[in-house]
């Protein structure tokens, strides 16, 4: 082999990392570019939060959360798993309207959705690890035991084919980004069998969500606890999506206007206020459902209690008044308007879930509330994860052609 | 899964026979109007379809292990010496707690069982008698059809012929919905464990069992307050106690349908909410609220795919028949 040889390679491989990992820029350029505020704060988040979650394998779960025989689950899954999976029916939504329903005009938000479910789905699965016992036995419900009778046992199969599915979705950015192409026309051979696949198995674990806590009649509050709990959680994720494509679109505009080209950036506004229609209509099928919930069970009478309120609370103040600010912004045609609604909806759906999971279960517990406000340790790890997250799709987005078309590749 | 005796078709068949439908085939020469025909033809459907599902249903449902082991807790007999705390302990190799077992102080506050004891006895104030009090022994219930088990996604958990339910180690990667699903907060974890953590909860000393022996907190009690047995003989025993003395016992054997039935019986002088029993527990096993659910799977995975197929192929179909029309009309365009 020739010297010449090897130094073309090396000087080969600096190119393509440049190009592709450093965005183009040279390593001292990169490092210059990273001092930001927002890193800033990211390092101290990670610094904290990182070796928290290190404890959490040396000393255990007690070290750090206060998850007691009680109180089995907390912040962790309350947010991310219950609350992160909803937020992530974006690939499946986003992917059924273009490809199946054939909603052509929203194609500059499809990747985008897609990309922030499969991500979502990626850390639930991350949080679910942090918090398990024994996190290295997670392929167990497929390999080592079959406990078919189990909801969770339904989650955990879908979820880890869902998120197969979903890497396989988002795949033609990917190799767009590594300028195949062969490989590249696979991957947009399979799109609408994947995209039917997505949409049985995000039907059937959302929902599922919602199911698993049919097993414990009496420790869930009966005006959360339903036999239409799995409708509910499947019905809140189709108009949670919509309202996250909302805000994460803005976010990317906002703030990687670099990562966006015009096509994206000329039909946000419009796109977001088709969007905003969309989920307020998906409200107001929640709503309704809601109410065919309490009259179904004719808990009527329990409105009046002090629990009684803070489902009216959620109803009227975290359903019913952001899809009334999605109306109004969509009546004014205010992309401004829709987003804010679309932002209160969100919190919405996570106060639901973490109503379910931590507020409203064991509700009838002495004491009962006063887990609900997590340890410091628990936030902190919580708050990594959340940075983490945050932090690849930025990379991600910031590389591959999410928000943008890239030069050579067709249309599809 | 039981069969069908063979007689038992032909009784349907009777019984399907039901007696509009025998008045109208006495009329049948006498002339039947198009009406009466209609509705006979309705009635001979309507049986049939009603008369397919009982026959269904006829083969037997499996209600459990027959000759299962249970237990009988009478709270009326039992006078608070912790004994059986004492005898758990060492007989399942437990931790040595904190305060020792003759240590009373244990009874101000309300304890659960935890990672270091299967079983705990609390106290509580009789409301009748302010004075008296009454001691509640907790400890896994051994349900008929466990909660923990429809829970678990790895099968952790097996209900034993013998009656107890076993959890094993080996198989669980510490998700705790069991610990969510179980309707009596009973089994525990071992949270301070970081590598090796697991659930704990009382086995009814399934290998004392086996070997022919008794669970060790009914061997130490003094009082005779915990008695093992089958329990469709501890369940006898119970009505009988409290049919023998309807003025020491309140009416009710906790466990008996309670969530499906539990193998762990309880009898009492004072309410079982008074000693903070679930109250508002359905009569059914939870596996049943969850199957209605888990039955719609397939139906999704066969359905959808079907439908949203068609959907796509539907509309695709649309966008072709636009497209070859532009394409005709350029063409008869480009003829002109």
């Amino acid at each position: 082999m020739s010297h010449n040889g090897t130094v073309a390679r090396i000087d080969d491989f600096r190119s393509w990392f440049m190009d592709k990992l450093l965005m183009g820029m040279s390593w001292p350029e990169y490092m210059r570019k990273m001092l930001t505020p927002f890193n800033v704060l990211a390092a101290i988040i990670l610094s904290v939060g990182i070796p928290v979650i290190g404890m959490r394998f040396i000393y255990g779960l007690s070290a750090v959360t206060h998850a007691s025989h009680d109180y089995p689950w907390g912040l962790t899954l309350g947010w991310g798993l219950f609350g992160g999976v909803p937020l992530s029916a974006t690939g499946f939504i986003m992917a059924t309207a273009y490809y199946i329903f054939g909603f052509k005009g929203y194609k500059p938000l499809v990747r985008l959705g897609v990309l922030v479910g499969f991500m979502g789905y990626l850390f639930a699965v991350i949080y679910l690890l942090t918090d398990i016992g024994r996190p290295w036995r997670i392929y167990y419900p497929m390999l080592m035991g079959f406990g078919t009778a189990s909801v969770l046992f339904l989650v955990a199969w879908h979820v880890a084919t869902y998120l197969t599915v979903q890497f396989l979705e988002f795949s033609p950015a990917i190799l767009e980004w590594l300028r195949s192409t062969r490989v590249r026309r696979w991957a947009n051979m399979i799109t609408i069998a994947m995209t039917i696949a997505g949409i049985i198995l995000s039907t059937l674990h959302q929902s599922a969500l919602g199911a698993m806590f049919l097993l414990a009649p009496g420790k869930l509050h009966p005006l959360w606890y339903s036999s239409y709990i799995p409708h509910f959680f499947l019905s809140s994720s189709v108009y949670a999506a919509l309202a996250m494509v909302i805000i994460v679109s803005a976010l990317v505009v906002r703030f990687m206007r670099k990562s966006t080209d015009t096509n994206f950036r000329d039909n946000l506004d419009r796109l977001t206020i088709g969007l905003g229609k969309g989920a307020f209509i998906g409200m107001f099928v929640y709503f309704a459902l809601k109410l065919i919930g309490v009259a179904h069970d004719d808990h009527w009478g329990l409105l009046a209690t002090p629990y009684g309120y803070w489902f009216a609370l959620e109803m009227i103040g975290f359903v019913l008044l952001p899809s009334l600010v999605l109306v109004y912004g969509v009546k004014k045609e205010s992309a401004g308007i829709v987003r804010m609604g679309a932002a209160y909806a969100v919190i919405g759906v996570l106060l639901n879930r973490i109503n379910v999971s931590i507020i409203a279960f064991n509700w009838q517990m002495p004491d009962h509330l006063h887990h609900i406000i997590p340890p410091w340790q628990e936030t902190a790890m919580v708050l990594a994860i959340v940075t983490i997250h945050i932090l690849l799709f930025r990379w991600i987005v910031n590389r591959m052609p999410v928000v943008r078309k890239e030069p050579g590749y067709d249309e599809h | 899964m039981g069969k069908i005796p063979k007689g038992s078709e032909k009784d349907h068949e009777g019984d399907e026979m039901c007696v509009s439908e025998k008045k109208e085939k006495q009329q049948d020469h006498s002339g039947v109007s198009r009406r009466k025909f209609l509705k006979a033809a309705t009635l001979v459907g309507c049986t049939a379809v009603i008369a397919n599902p009982s026959n269904a249903s006829a083969y037997k449902e499996f209600e459990g292990w027959p000759d299962r082991y249970g237990m009988l807790t009478d709270f009326t007999l039992c006078v608070g010496c912790r004994s059986c705390e004492k005898a758990c302990n060492e007989a399942n190799g437990l931790p040595a707690p904190e305060r020792s077992f003759d240590d009373g102080s244990v009874f101000n506050e309300m304890r659960r069982p935890t990672q270091d004891a299967y079983t705990v006895v609390n106290r509580y104030q009789d409301p009748n008698e302010p004075d008296k009090p009454v001691y509640r022994k907790i400890q896994c219930n051994h349900c008929n059809e466990p909660a923990c088990a429809s829970a678990c996604p790895i099968h952790a958990y097996t209900k034993t012929k013998e009656g107890p339910v076993l959890y094993d180690p080996d198989l669980c990667f510490g998700c705790r919905y069991c610990m969510i699903a179980c309707p009596f907060n009973v089994p525990a974890y071992d949270y301070d464990s970081a590598l090796e953590p697991k659930i704990v909860k009382c086995v009814m000393c399934y290998d004392r069992i086996k070997e022919g022996g008794i669970p060790a907190c009914a061997d130490a009690c003094p009082a005779g307050a915990v008695t093992f047995g089958k329990r469709d003989d501890l369940l006898k025993l119970a009505k009988k106690r409290i049919y023998q003395k309807p003025d020491r016992y309140i009416d009710h054997v906790y466990g008996e349908h309670e969530v499906g039935g539990t193998g762990w019986l309880y009898i009492s002088g004072v309410p079982f909410e008074d000693l903070g029993f679930p109250k508002d527990l359905p009569n059914k096993p939870p596996i049943e609220l969850t199957k209605g659910f888990l039955g719609a799977v397939p139906v999704v995975f066969t359905v959808w795919p079907a439908l949203f197929g068609t959907i796509y192929a539907a509309l695709k179909h649309r966008d072709e028949l636009e497209n070859n029309k532009t394409e005709h009309q350029v063409k008869e365009e480009g003829e002109k």
